[in-house]
């Protein structure tokens, strides 16, 4: 509460600068994707952002499609991804690779990482996974209202210090910290807040050494590649579809600005 | 230069592999462990849990209950009942008040104005007769329990309790060699089939999604609720004392649809007995949180995105149907309508299923949307019983005021409660809808797939009304 009164007195987070577009989304300065585990909110936070009514339910796996909308913010113009939610960015089931495909080529602007606040531990695997791939992210702490309920608290400041990237607590449902979140969504996107991604540290040094050895060799080929170590990772891993990407050199084609991924 | 690009990739891919002798063969689990090591050590640095209750106690205690083994099944059954019986209940009135303004008012001032106006007998009645009647009956037959309906599953699905039916039923659909995952696309076939087969890409071996994609049709669609809870109530309803036909014609309608749910299960089996032979493969669920549902919200969107969404998908496809109904009743060869010719044909292969040519020819012209099979026996009935007194002509969707004037015309038409049993069955075994169709053939890619879709459940109902009208006859003779 305290917060948001502090808020106030700043120009960026009055709501009356937010236009929702719905589906007209025309010349977009900046790409957004939301992204995160199954039922945490983000077809919510989805419908917030854009007014559009994407069907929300209270069961895991409802999104398996990507839906588009988009809005305006202080005079830039916002499309919003809404990815199917997953557990990780390692399986291979449609709706999962849909969502990895989007963050890994789609190159989205900023990434919106939906967390569950009352399962944050278990929800940070997939935030962590995300951060190897991309650093432009905000953490949308989702579900606060639920973790109030059960008495959970989360000190948001050290977390966002942790992650590397501005952490906004919200209860979608209510509405609530959605001004905040657009604002960190725009700081990040704009490049006025430079987010430093927590990077995976408890790994041997072999590993370490081995994912050096191979990204060399990738930043060679594929000049400007901004996840080469998590590209590396997959391929040591054997990932078939990170193997493919490599050996068509689709993995180079994409450009930031192209993010037109079929799913 | 391409040769030279395309060696360096292959140098890249073989390092990998040679790297990824060196790390040895657990090296992918370390990698998922420092992951969630990384993971916890940010968790336990920032969350505090305050006080010593366990997190959602209350929910604990909810999932005790509803997914028990011995309490899970009938409570299931109890809640689908009850939203039946007050979608029952509470339609009726408001579909009589929307019939006799649609239909009574409405309908002879558009006569009035059509023949001050001028307008040709044809064009007057393919318009007025046909296309402004077949939507005016679809708005009345389908707007009071839709909008009763929808709001009532929603707030079920809002406040969490699909994942636990998916919980209930994931052990019966393991038993059956498919994926637990398919009580959720199941579930969603109850609102829309074409829904259901989108759905079911959150199952990730592609045997098991066909299972789910071939066997989503037996979940009964928002489409079909209407027919089954009108037949239920003037045919099952009507044939017991008044004070209990509310509640046994809901009972009808959950006996479909957890026949529905039993022929989803058995055909699962079949297929992964022979042409999708395979294991079950294990997966997690998360049970979600209960949450207290948004009633007004709620109420908002379901009204808009799916009453409203529905509604207008059957209106579209019910004026070109009127139109259609219109023509086969006016256009005639030798004397007698195309449809009295196609009625009458097929009468004696119908009776064999204990359906009749009315039925029939209805859920050919319904192919597009099942929405429009009740408006579009009615008056198909009409003109082939000759019924007089009710309607204004051959080929005129006309008034009724209540479910009493529904039930004489039926009666009228020859039917008894064999035919209301079958045509219960037969709407919940036939082709799905071409909207769905097209979605299976587009989730599928496939040909063949789309087909067994498409015939399996049309083969099946034929197979069970036959049975169902010879064992009738064994038992009433």
């Amino acid at each position: 509460m305290k917060q948001q009164h502090n808020c106030e007195n700043c120009p960026v987070h009055h709501k009356e600068n937010l236009i929702r577009l719905g589906i007209a989304m025309d010349r977009v300065d900046y790409v957004i994707a939301l992204a995160g585990n199954p039922n945490t909110g983000k077809s919510t936070v989805f419908n917030n952002l854009t007014g559009l009514r994407q069907h929300t339910g209270n069961w895991p796996g409802k999104t398996v499609t990507r839906a588009e909308g988009g809005y305006s913010f202080a005079d830039k113009r916002y499309k919003v991804v809404d990815l199917p939610g997953t557990y990780s960015l390692l399986s291979t089931s449609t709706d999962e690779e849909v969502a990895r495909n989007f963050i890994l080529f789609g190159r989205p602007d900023v990434t919106v990482i939906v967390v569950d606040a009352t399962r944050l531990e278990r929800n940070l695997n997939l935030a962590l996974q995300i951060l190897e791939i991309t650093d432009r992210a905000v953490l949308c702490l989702n579900l606060m209202d639920e973790a109030r309920r059960n008495h959970i608290e989360i000190d948001e400041r050290a977390l966002s210090r942790e992650l590397g990237i501005p952490v906004i607590p919200t209860a979608a449902r209510q509405k609530e910290g959605m001004p905040e979140l657009i604002a960190a969504i725009e700081e990040v996107a704009s490049g006025k807040f430079v987010c430093k991604p927590h990077k995976i540290k408890s790994r041997s040094l072999k590993l370490n050494h081995a994912i050096k050895s191979l990204s060399i060799k990738l930043e060679q080929q594929f000049p400007g590649l901004p996840n080469l170590n998590w590209v590396a990772l997959r391929l040591l891993e054997g990932d078939q579809a990170i193997i493919e990407a490599v050996r068509t050199g689709e993995l180079g084609q994409l450009k930031p600005a192209d993010f037109s991924i079929p799913v | 230069m391409d040769n030279k690009a395309k060696s360096n990739k292959e140098d890249i891919l073989s390092l990998a592999n040679s790297l990824r002798w060196d790390l040895g063969v657990n090296f992918h689990d370390t990698v998922i462990e420092s992951i969630y090591n990384d993971a916890s050590k940010i968790a336990n640095k920032t969350v505090r849990i305050q006080g010593k209750r366990p997190a959602y106690s209350l929910d604990l205690k909810i999932d005790r209950i509803v997914t028990s083994p011995w309490l899970g099944f009938p409570i299931m059954f109890l809640l689908l009942a009850l939203v039946f019986w007050i979608t029952i209940s509470g339609a009726n009135v408001p579909s009589g008040l929307l019939a006799s303004l649609l239909v009574d008012t409405l309908h002879p001032i558009l006569k009035g104005f059509a023949a001050s106006i001028g307008m040709p007998w044809w064009l007057d009645g393919v318009l007025i007769d046909g296309a402004y009647l077949a939507m005016a009956w679809v708005i009345a037959v389908m707007l009071p329990p839709m909008a009763i309906f929808f709001p009532l599953f929603t707030l079920l699905e809002d406040f969490g309790y699909l994942p636990r039916v998916a919980f209930n039923m994931d052990s019966l659909f393991r038993k059956v060699g498919a994926h637990g995952k398919q009580a959720l696309t199941l579930s969603m076939g109850f609102g829309c089939n074409a829904a259901g087969v989108i759905a079911a890409r959150v199952i990730d071996s592609p045997r098991e999604r066909l299972i789910a994609i071939i066997t989503n049709n037996f979940s009964l669609c928002n489409g079909r609720w209407p027919t089954q809870i009108l037949i239920a109530t003037i045919f099952i309803g009507g044939a017991v004392p008044a004070h209990l036909a509310g509640l046994v014609s809901a009972g009808a309608v959950v006996g479909i649809a957890v026949l529905g749910i039993g022929f989803s299960l058995l055909v699962s089996w079949g297929l992964s007995k022979s042409i999708l032979r395979g294991e079950a493969s294990a997966f997690s669920l998360e049970l979600p949180p209960y949450r207290p549902p948004r009633i007004l919200q709620t109420l908002y969107t379901s009204l808009i995105d799916r009453t409203i969404f529905v509604l207008w998908r059957a209106i579209v496809f019910a004026i070109p149907a009127g139109i259609l109904i219109w023509l086969v009743a006016n256009v005639n060869i030798g004397g007698i309508s195309l449809a009295e010719h196609f009625v009458q044909g097929t009468a004696p292969f119908a009776a064999i299923f204990g359906l009749n040519g009315v039925i029939l020819l209805a859920y050919i012209i319904a192919i597009p949307a099942n929405e429009i099979v009740i408006p579009t026996i009615l008056m198909l009935t009409v003109l082939t019983a000759g019924t007089t007194g009710v309607g204004e002509g051959a080929g005129v969707m006309f008034e009724l005021d209540s479910i009493g004037d529904t039930e004489n015309l039926l009666r009228a038409g020859g039917w008894t409660l064999l035919t209301a049993i079958n045509l219960m069955l037969f709407s919940l075994l036939h082709n799905p809808c071409s909207t769905t169709i097209y979605t299976i053939y587009k989730e599928t890619k496939s040909l063949k797939w789309t087909l067994v879709s498409t015939f399996l459940p049309i083969a099946l109902g034929f197979i069970v009304c036959f049975f169902t009208t010879q064992l009738w006859m064994i038992l009433m003779a």
